[in-house]
């Protein structure tokens, strides 16, 4: 199976999993981080442990999730900012006043805005694309959400090839934009791409009805996942679940 | 000949497109079972507007289409798209799966073909278009002639009576142009094929219909109708440079 830009092919046992288990234990995971109370800083801790208990599992490489992860520098930028701008009651670090609901505030992005990055970039990398959708329709996600995911998925790539093909054909007849007033050029492309992509919507649409479409994607039969590795799969989720809930008791 | 139930039959089908073009002024044909038939002509003479006439993607507004005797109507339009398979003219239009062998199964599932024997069914379709080893790749990572045989393989998977392609040689390497057309000519289909290609519609079609301004202009032997050069001359037709059939 073909490597993307967020999925690594492997042949771990979190690869091998059903992508429903995968994507149920994702939710769970992310649910229970983002509901776990800020203050408590050791559940976090523990949180991270579980992620790297199932990287060890996965052995993907550290810098390849650290790579993904810059995605969520915008946010860790205004994480770092939230403590200098917030109100009172503030308090001194190392000589600089800071905001006490600031500091929390900006720790609880960075900590959970991560975490759900990380775990996410762990469902990605572990299942190709396509599984996922298959998984979300396995879970009976609304059909137009999966339709329109699993034809996105095959449409991005034809896109993106005719986007370059027209640029090379702009930059061979001599454009060379530099500066943002010389980007008609550009934008005139990008309105013809989009003309271009809903007309080749229409056409899809009318081969998908010439071979006997009726609105719903079929879904290849799936055996079950079964008890065991459904409890395998979520796991790590239940573990974060109790952490979560010690937290929310102890707090 | 009327004894016989034809493969298609299309009777004095009428059709306008809502910004009042009149793309079919009256359309006649009948294909007989077996037959390989081209369907030439300018563009915007109505050959696409005709082919998706033939599985009831578009209705006419006067006119009828019956395929193997079965009329085209609303309640028979799942009958009818199993029956008459279309290659589109850009296999990317035609394949939308993440993988060639889900986008071969597309057609079988919907046509409701029990989910035990579509397997069988994409092995056989991509055996007979020489493509089984690329099963689980995806469309986009193929050649322009693979996907044209990918296209084609989609369609034969629902098993048709009769097979339409719409411009089949466009965009295809000489060597990939050959190949589907002994491809073509090996599965003993009937088949409808919309051309601009004149000299393909001689390889693979013993008759060919002209249509121009949405009516059947003339409806002779391949060899006799690129002929006549007047005729071609007067439809906005001809053959490549080098080429005599007079």
């Amino acid at each position: 199976m073909s490597a993307t830009v967020l999925h690594r092919p492997g042949d771990s046992p979190v690869h091998r999993l059903p992508p429903e288990v995968k994507v149920v234990g994702a939710f769970a995971a992310v649910l229970c981080v983002v509901a776990t109370p800020r203050e408590a800083f050791w559940a976090f801790g523990l949180h991270l442990v579980v992620l790297l208990a199932v990287w060890a599992v996965v052995r993907v490489p550290l810098g390849w999730y650290a790579r993904r992860a810059l995605i969520e520098v915008p946010f860790v930028l205004l994480a770092f900012v939230l403590p200098f701008t917030g109100g009172a009651p503030r308090t001194d670090v190392l000589g600089v006043s800071v905001s006490v609901d600031g500091a929390l505030a900006g720790w609880n992005i960075l900590a959970k805005g991560t975490l759900g990055v990380l775990v996410s970039l762990t469902l990605a990398a572990t299942t190709h694309p396509r599984d996922l959708v298959v998984g979300l329709q396995r879970l009976r996600a609304p059909r137009l959400l999966t339709t329109i995911a699993s034809l996105m998925l095959r449409y991005a790539e034809v896109i993106a090839a005719e986007a370059r093909r027209m640029r090379t054909a702009r930059v061979c007849r001599g454009h060379d934009p530099r500066f943002l007033w010389q980007a008609a050029a550009t934008a005139r492309g990008i309105g013809v791409l989009f003309l271009r992509s809903y007309e080749r919507g229409e056409r899809v649409h009318l081969a998908m009805l010439a071979r006997g479409w009726t609105g719903a994607m079929p879904v290849p039969p799936s055996p079950g996942a079964g008890p065991w590795r459904w409890l395998a799969g979520v796991t790590p989720a239940l573990v974060t679940a109790l952490v979560c809930g010690t937290a929310l008791w102890t707090t | 000949m009327d004894d016989v139930t034809a493969a298609l039959l299309v009777k004095d089908l009428e059709f306008s497109y809502p910004d009042g073009h009149r793309a079919l002024a009256g359309v006649d044909l009948r294909v007989e079972p077996g037959e390989r038939v081209a369907v030439l002509g300018p563009n915007g003479a109505g050959k696409t507007t005709l082919v998706l006439h033939l599985n009831g993607v578009l209705t006419g507004t006067r006119g009828q289409v019956e395929v193997a005797g079965v009329p085209v109507r609303k309640r028979t339009l799942k009958e009818i798209r199993r029956r008459v398979g279309v290659v589109f003219q850009d296999p990317d239009d035609q394949l939308f799966m993440p993988t060639v062998a889900e986008d071969v199964a597309f057609g079988p599932r919907n046509f409701g073909v029990p989910e035990a024997d579509v397997p069988a069914r994409v092995r056989e379709a991509l055996s007979a278009v020489g493509m089984e080893a690329h099963a689980d790749r995806s469309p986009m990572h193929l050649s322009g002639g693979q996907r044209r045989r990918v296209a084609l393989a989609t369609v034969l998977a629902c098993d048709p009576d009769i097979l339409v392609l719409d411009e089949p040689s466009s965009n295809l390497e000489p060597l990939a142009r050959r190949e589907l057309a002994e491809l073509l000519l090996g599965l003993g289909r009937t088949m409808l094929m919309v051309s601009h290609d004149l000299p393909y519609a001689l390889q693979l079609c013993p008759r060919s219909v002209l249509i121009d301004r949405g009516v059947v202009v003339a409806d002779r032997p391949t060899r006799d109708l690129l002929a006549d050069r007047d005729l071609l001359a007067a439809h906005r037709l001809e053959l490549p440079w080098g080429f005599r059939l007079d």
